[in-house]
């Protein structure tokens, strides 16, 4: 066989396995699902005139027991929600359970012991983490550093300890960072003070890509692609670019950077919680290369909630529980508008209006001017919600330490 | 060519997975592949495979399934674990009557004993609640906690109808039988209102009489790798160069029921040193290092525990050996918040922790202190055979 005709046969039979994998293994991921922590992008960012405007007691669809604690938020993969929790008298049953997204029925429960560390702060917890999806399969992350991956039919796939292979990784005040699927590599930072990494893991297998040293400090922050086959990873240091082939830098803005809020990407700029907030410009046609400082503005400096970028203005949510917005291409302040807080989770937004959920689940919807924002409904939950709201088919799924919550159509 | 035959074997290997003509491993390789997982993501890949042999199994394998636990490595259990969930989602009764015999077999694994109880009492709470008179021994500390737990109950129930030598009775044995630390202490508080008097630090197995030397230098968090004298060996009589002179070892007792140790107030800052700070205490020092030794006699050798808490970064030595240490500062504390298994050796071990503090200058960051106790791997205090 000469060389052409063998490529051409293997060009055919790499066609093949492709569609094999995608028959063996459909994916239910559409493209309205929420994959990941603050969704598609991680940008917090929702379908214009998807979620209702004005909330009632009546908007609450469903509410759902959950077998556990956790602050985690919720993912939704076609018809189905996946959500993390922990119980026990250490916390250390740790569970990734499935409820069907129209019912709020339970439809399967997998728990693991935690392998690692459980202490944590009282008001976080162990499922701390949101676990992403890459439509096929979802991948749990803990405080104790415990990697659980499962089809979305339950079936286990691999696990991983991440504490258990390298004893140092732990936070004694919780670890809460969201890991990120992209290209077939998981990346799970469980950055510290100690034994400080972020570990790219293969989807498949649960196998180390590359273990990245980190900068020893207390994270929380989570990661953000940036293009194809690069992700930002977020320290006190700044931001580093890593290539998700192997975990090598392909830039580093070393100006610090915030340990709680983490940056958002926004049409090629990344908005980074860096002395206030410092918008980051990739390059179009490499973002591998150095990115262009375009502003920086200490007045959108935001608490524990990330910011969001919508339209030509960028929120966000400062420790008084005011939200600011700025302009997007300059970083000028437009409006400031307090809500009423404290905020634990980072709110979603259309772009027209803002969905805010308090610690104490008070649901805030404010309208958007250029001008000016404004409360223009409320819905009181009752109940304590940490987590950062996910949103799919119309509705927020939002979770409490007992219960989550689908609130919408 | 080499390149193409290797891709006809994977694309065929995918026809066969994809039509689902694989031959599945027998039930019990599966469960061997299942326990063969190991660090790193060892054995996953054919642990996937093996998986959903196992989880197909039905009720009836829910025994061998647990006793597939014994002894597994936290990872194997929990991939038998998921199993179990996967296992019992038949919907069909589960045996009841193995799942009894099991828990009650101390024999087991307290991990898939535990379980067991858990299944069983999702099936029958009765059933499973009378267990619980035999365990305020055993070696689950969780079953052991529930069974503490009805004794309590029971405790509360005499007093409520104002039986009080008999409440007290039943919380004197359920202080006796709990290992788990906020139980122990609720028992405590309760026997305590009735006029009892209670040691929780030799419940516990809190060391408290100890030896300390410093201050040593941690100038920008470095001390903590640097290997002042005592870490060369443990001279009673010596005087060393400290931070701000010449350092002896001297004795500390800790009078708190929860054997906690205060640097602080072993080593109040000198004049000079006292800088003030920007915000936060003025008392305690600040980038400093400390030791501190016990020597503890062992009625037997045995295997044990050193549980540890602290907000301080910390190293621990058994009879000269670095057991563990980790350099966080200030992120909490809490009894048994690193647990380090050891072996004692018959007769005299030596105990020796390293305590760093760290620069910073925040109300929360004065703390320079820790506790320190020897138990088995229930909690069960470890006791010296001198003392």
């Amino acid at each position: 066989m000469t060389d052409a005709a063998e490529g051409a046969v293997m060009k055919t039979l790499s066609a093949i396995a492709v569609l094999l994998l995608a028959a063996t293994f459909p994916a239910r991921g559409q493209g309205a699902d929420w994959l990941t922590f603050r969704g598609p992008g991680g940008a917090s960012v929702v379908p214009a005139e998807g979620l209702p405007t004005e909330l009632s007691a009546e908007a609450i669809r469903w509410s759902a027991p959950l077998p556990g604690r956790g602050l985690s938020g919720a993912l939704v993969v076609g018809d189905r929600v996946f959500v993390t929790t922990s119980d026990g008298p250490t916390q250390d049953k740790l569970h990734l359970v499935c409820l069907d997204a129209a019912t709020g029925k339970l439809l399967w429960d997998r728990q693991v012991l935690a392998t690692g560390r459980t202490m944590c702060h009282s008001k976080t917890s162990v499922a701390a983490p949101t676990p992403c999806s890459d439509g096929r399969q979802v991948y749990a992350v803990f405080s104790s550093n415990d990697v659980v991956c499962t089809d979305l039919d339950g079936n286990l796939r691999w696990i991983r300890g991440i504490t258990h292979d390298y004893a140092n990784v732990s936070n004694s005040l919780g670890m809460a960072s969201s890991p990120l699927v992209a290209g077939g590599v998981l990346v799970v930072p469980v950055e510290n003070d100690s034994e400080s990494y972020t570990i790219g893991l293969d989807a498949a297998t649960g196998a180390n890509r590359w273990r990245l040293d980190r900068p020893k400090g207390a994270n929380w922050t989570s990661p953000v692609v940036l293009a194809p086959g690069l992700v930002a990873l977020q320290s006190k240091t700044g931001v580093d670019a890593i290539r998700l082939a192997d975990g090598t830098t392909a830039w580093r803005y070393a100006d610090g950077a915030d340990t709680v809020a983490s940056s958002c990407l926004a049409d090629g700029v990344l908005y980074v919680p860096s002395n206030g907030v410092t918008a980051l410009a990739l390059d179009p046609a490499d973002p591998g290369r150095e990115p262009k400082q375009l502003w920086r503005n200490n007045q959108l400096a935001p608490a524990t909630a990330s910011g969001l970028v919508a339209g030509d203005t960028v929120y966000t949510l400062n420790r008084g529980d005011v939200l600011t917005a700025g302009e997007r291409a300059t970083g000028k302040r437009k409006w400031q508008l307090r809500l009423q807080g404290p905020f634990s989770g980072t709110p979603v937004t259309d772009g027209v209006h803002l969905w805010a959920v308090n610690e104490a689940g008070l649901v805030q919807v404010v309208s958007l001017g250029e001008t000016e924002g404004k409360v223009v409904s409320t819905l009181d939950l009752g109940d304590e919600i940490l987590c950062s709201p996910a949103v799919a088919g119309g509705s927020l799924f939002v979770r409490s330490n007992t219960t989550l919550y689908r609130v919408g159509k | 060519m080499a390149r193409l035959v290797a891709a006809v074997v994977v694309v065929a290997g995918l026809l066969v997975a994809a039509s689902g003509r694989a031959a599945p491993p027998a039930f019990e390789a599966a469960l061997d592949t299942l326990r063969q997982v190991d660090h790193e993501g060892k054995g996953n890949a054919a642990a996937g495979t093996a998986w959903p042999v196992v989880a197909a199994a039905g009720v009836e394998s829910l025994p061998r399934v647990l006793a597939a636990m014994d002894g597994a490595n936290p990872l194997a259990f929990n991939w038998l674990r998921t199993a179990v969930d996967a296992v019992i989602a038949d919907g069909r009764p589960l045996p009841a009557d193995a799942l009894e015999a099991f828990v009650t077999d101390t024999g087991h694994d307290p991990r898939p004993r535990r379980l067991a109880y858990d299944l069983l009492r999702g099936t029958d709470e009765a059933r499973a609640a009378r267990l619980l008179d035999g365990m305020l021994d055993d070696p689950s500390v969780e079953l052991r906690r529930d069974a503490v737990a009805a004794l309590v109950h029971r405790a509360e129930a005499a007093g409520e109808v104002g039986q009080a030598d008999e409440s007290r009775a039943l919380l004197q044995r359920a202080f006796a039988a709990a290992r788990d630390v906020e139980q122990v202490q609720a028992i405590a508080k309760a026997l305590e209102k009735t006029g009892a008097t209670v040691d929780l630090a030799r419940h516990f197995g809190f060391v408290r009489e100890w030896n300390v030397i410093g201050p040593f230098d941690n100038p920008a968090l470095r001390g903590y790798e640097t290997a002042y004298p005592p870490e060369a060996g443990i001279d009673p009589a010596a005087t060393v160069a400290g931070k701000f002179g010449p350092v002896a070892w001297r004795p500390v007792t800790s009078a708190d029921p929860m054997g906690l140790v205060d640097i602080n107030g072993v080593y109040p800052p000198p004049a000079d040193a006292a800088a003030p700070a920007k915000e936060g205490p003025k008392e305690g020092l600040k980038e400093v290092v400390a030791y501190a030794v016990a020597d503890f006699v062992a009625p037997r050798g045995q295997a044990a525990e050193l549980r540890l808490g602290t907000k301080n970064a910390w190293k621990v030595w058994l009879n000269s050996t670095l057991v563990f240490g980790r350099d966080e500062y200030h992120r909490g504390m809490e009894v048994d918040q690193y647990r380090l298994p050891v072996t004692l050796v018959p007769g005299r071990n030596t105990i020796l922790v390293k305590l760093c503090q760290d620069d910073q200058r925040k109300p929360w960051t004065t703390e320079w202190e820790f506790q320190l106790r020897v138990c088995d791997r229930v909690g069960t205090a470890v006791l010296p055979a001198d003392r």
